[in-house]
């Protein structure tokens, strides 16, 4: 006979203002099994905790049910109380009696609240009495880690993990570090050059011992799990051999083909063999194997002729790769949204009608124009800029519903570097709120207004279009409550951030979520805000959603501490909720493969004494499984049972009820 | 209303002289509308203080002269004491009072006000209709 306890909580009158739990804990004496019942305060308070551990071992108790809170709050604490006990943690559960019961009946005679209690208890016990001993499942760990993206969060992710002790694996998809913010000319709100607080931590990712770095590489798939992930990594074609390579440029200067640069975003044209920009790390070039006149129809080869460590290769094949890792970062960033959604501003029609990376561009002293700000149609220093603020952003009909974050910070800080440069001349910001919520932040955008002279108009901008060689802007003021129209030479789009192409194929190939507008997920959007739903998975930077640079940072930062969290045990705890396979019974449909999300269920050889195979069964691999209980639905002959959650429990369970 | 915004309204001449005489600087102003909530005349403005601001900083000198605002106003500086950029509408209303008042116009002579007006009114509207018309 099973000797049980029964704890019921008051939760102060969380619970005991519905719930007489004094009854609850009356009935549940004459149970068969049940040795012991209490009700109590606070059972998760140290006391409460205190007289379970005592009340376990003075009547020596097997089982206990604690009617309380939901598992999600307290059955960690229960069960750790219980192991102190000597009591096997899995043989502790918990009936919901709070958020299930207690918080949704308003019946102060107490008597729905205490009838369905008794319910989930007695259920609960019944549900116990088959309850095994289970044990943790001990996983090893890879300790090196996998880094997504070589932008700001990716690097200092990188170079965290790195400083930590930890081996790290940098892919990135461009020929160079950098990501965007390679891009930036200045950075709010303090205005320091983003290229050199930048470049100094690119090279340092590029001359870490403990760093590997993958440029113009992609990650093609993912194996395994938390711990022991398998990653294959695609190393493109560079056509460049990268020991030999000097960096010289005696290549890309001989190169007769010049093609519109992507790091410029087309503000001026790249050779065919490149690097993006001047400081690239690593700055060794690529051949672009689309434009490249030798490896398409064989004509050409002035680089090769040039290069004098002979480290040009025109045959050189993508190679595939693969490294062990044991936990993955992703960084990889974000996009701008594609402004042909908004012809009415006429970008792409109108030359001078450029977005909030081209004008970054042409203010950055590496930029096409060396940073003097002159308007790329004809090469004159603009006499006014309007900038347009919100395009695409809060704009649920064509573009997306939420706050692209950054852009009104940079486009105050676009409207100071164009004062600063050109002295005369005036901008006009049409925006709609300035969220300048940060630090330093609204002092940053008064500053513009006050100080540099910046005109800030509330509203849209409904038009824009040319005449006698001017931009006319149409918008509205809505605090003057006016129609306004500006003549100006150039306009800049503060377009909306939006996720990479290929987020919602990464998201799938590593497991984790993502929402409609194809951001990665966190675990939980406060309190977890870098993990995933999947182990060993973290995320980092804009991927997530738009932030700035101080914030990609902090959680390239926190992610790396999670990492080196993970990396400091040599064991992985897991919970041993898990699918078990009765292979006896397995008939091998494979269902359950099919329907297992986390690809956990192999097919396994059963072999004979003689070594030959005598039939195939389904293997549940503990490392991956969560105990999500899909593939028990779908066994077709009940071969498989989940852990803690066995048929014959949750029928008796029923059974009880 | 609809204006056509140019790069000559924003430096315009006439709000930087506003500013100079007051001391005010119109830029500060971020439109928040507290000034016009507590002003106990705004009802009777064609635009409420902070609407004058926001045309000074558009650069609109004529309908910042041509409304009746800085008429009605009575000086109480309840604008001022409320504005949480440190602007004081009644300051600029009073600047720009002067200067039409400068001009000849709307001025008023003291002997020209009716007796019983002066015996019948109270101090502080004499104080402020001095201040407000003669210059």
């Amino acid at each position: 006979m099973p000797r049980i306890g029964v704890f019921v909580c008051q939760c102060g009158n969380n619970i005991a203002s519905t719930v007489d739990t004094a009854k609850v804990a009356e009935e549940m004496k004459d149970m068969p099994g049940v040795v012991y019942t209490a009700d109590y305060k606070f059972m998760c308070s140290s006391p409460g905790q205190e007289s379970l551990k005592e009340t376990v071992k003075e009547h020596k108790l097997d089982g206990i049910v604690v009617a309380a809170c939901s598992p999600h709050m307290h059955e960690k604490t229960f069960r750790k109380a219980c192991e102190k006990a000597g009591l096997n943690p899995y043989k502790c559960e918990i009936a919901n009696i709070r958020e299930q019961c207690s918080w949704v009946h308003h019946d102060e005679t107490k008597k729905t609240g205490t009838i369905k209690s008794i319910d989930l208890t007695r259920m609960t016990l019944e549900r116990l009495k088959r309850n095994k001993d289970l044990t943790k499942i001990s996983i090893p760990i890879t300790k090196r880690a996998l880094v997504i993206g070589g932008g700001v969060a990716g690097i200092q992710a990188a170079l965290d993990i790195a400083d930590g002790g930890r081996d790290v694996i940098l892919v990135e998809k461009e020929p160079s570090l950098g990501g965007n913010m390679a891009k930036l000319s200045e950075t709010f709100p303090t205005m320091d050059c983003s290229q050199c607080i930048m470049t100094p931590k690119m090279v340092e990712v590029e001359l870490h011992d403990r760093i590997t770095l993958y440029t113009y590489s992609e990650v093609e798939k993912v194996d395994g799990y938390i711990g022991n992930f398998t990653v294959t990594i695609r190393k493109k074609a560079r056509f460049v051999d990268e020991d030999l390579c000097t960096g010289c440029g005696d290549c890309w200067n001989k190169c007769p083909f010049k093609i519109d640069s992507e790091f410029e975003h087309g503000l001026t044209k790249r050779k065919v063999i490149y690097t993006p920009f001047p400081q690239a790390v690593p700055n060794i070039p690529v051949i672009d194997k689309e434009n490249c006149p030798k490896i398409q129809k064989d004509k050409c080869g002035a680089c090769a002729l040039v290069c004098g460590p002979e480290c040009i290769d025109f045959t050189q094949e993508d190679k595939i790769v693969t490294e062990d890792v044991g936990a993955i970062v992703i960084a990889t960033g974000f996009d701008l949204m594609k402004n042909s959604k908004f012809a009415e501003y006429g970008y792409g029609k109108y030359k001078d009608v450029i977005n909030g990376l081209q004008f970054e561009r042409l203010a950055s002293a590496s930029g096409p124009t060396a940073g003097e700000i002159q308007r790329p149609s004809d090469g004159k220093v603009p006499q006014s800029i309007v900038f347009i603020q919100c395009v695409g952003s809060r704009n649920e009909e064509k573009g997306v519903s939420y706050c692209s974050k950054i852009c009104c910070m940079y486009t105050a800080k676009h409207t100071m570097l164009y004062k600063h440069k050109v002295h005369d001349g005036q901008s006009y910001v049409f925006y709609m709120d300035i969220r300048a919520g940060g630090k330093r932040y609204e002092e940053f955008t008064r500053k513009a207004i006050e100080e540099d002279g910046a005109m800030y108009l509330r509203g849209r901008v409904s038009r824009v279009y040319e005449k006698n060689g001017k931009l006319v802007v149409q918008g509205a003021d809505t605090l003057s409550g006016s129609q306004v129209v500006i003549e100006a030479d150039m306009v800049v789009l503060a377009t909306a951030l939006v996720s990479r192409d290929n987020a919602a194929d990464l998201a799938q190939k590593l497991g984790v979520g993502y929402d409609k507008h194809k951001f990665f997920s966190e675990y939980h959007p406060k309190l977890k805000p870098v993990e995933t739903v999947t182990g060993g998975i973290y995320l980092a930077g804009t991927c997530v959603g738009p932030m700035d640079i101080p914030e990609s940072v902090s959680m390239g930062s926190a992610a790396a501490s999670k990492v080196q969290a993970l990396f400091s045990a040599d064991m992985l705890d897991r919970e041993p909720i898990t699918a078990e396979v009765a292979e006896a019974t397995c008939n091998a449909c494979w269902d359950c493969v099919t329907a297992c999300p986390y690809t956990a269920i192999d097919r396994t050889e059963i072999k004979n004494r003689k070594g030959e195979v005598v039939s195939m069964v389904a293997r549940v691999n503990k490392g991956l499984c969560t105990g999500c209980g899909t593939c028990v639905a779908a066994c077709r002959s009940k071969t498989i049972d989940l852990a803690g959650y066995t048929d014959e429990q949750v029928y008796a369970a029923l059974n009880a009820f | 209303m609809k204006f056509k915004l140019k790069n000559e309204n924003i430096a315009s001449e006439f709000v930087a002289h506003i500013e100079k005489i007051t001391g005010e600087n119109a830029k500060r102003c971020y439109q928040c509308g507290n000034c016009t909530g507590g002003c106990p005349v705004s009802f009777k403005m064609d635009h409420g203080p902070c609407q004058i601001i926001r045309l000074m900083q558009m650069g609109q000198d004529e309908a910042v002269q041509e409304a009746n605002s800085m008429w009605v106003c009575v000086g109480c500086m309840q604008c001022y004491s409320r504005c949480p950029q440190g602007v004081s509408a009644a300051n600029i209303f009073e600047g720009l009072r002067q200067v039409v008042l400068r001009k000849g116009e709307d001025h008023q002579e003291i002997e020209d006000i009716p007796m019983p007006l002066l015996k019948g009114a109270p101090q502080q509207a004499l104080v402020c209709g001095f201040r407000k018309f003669v210059s």
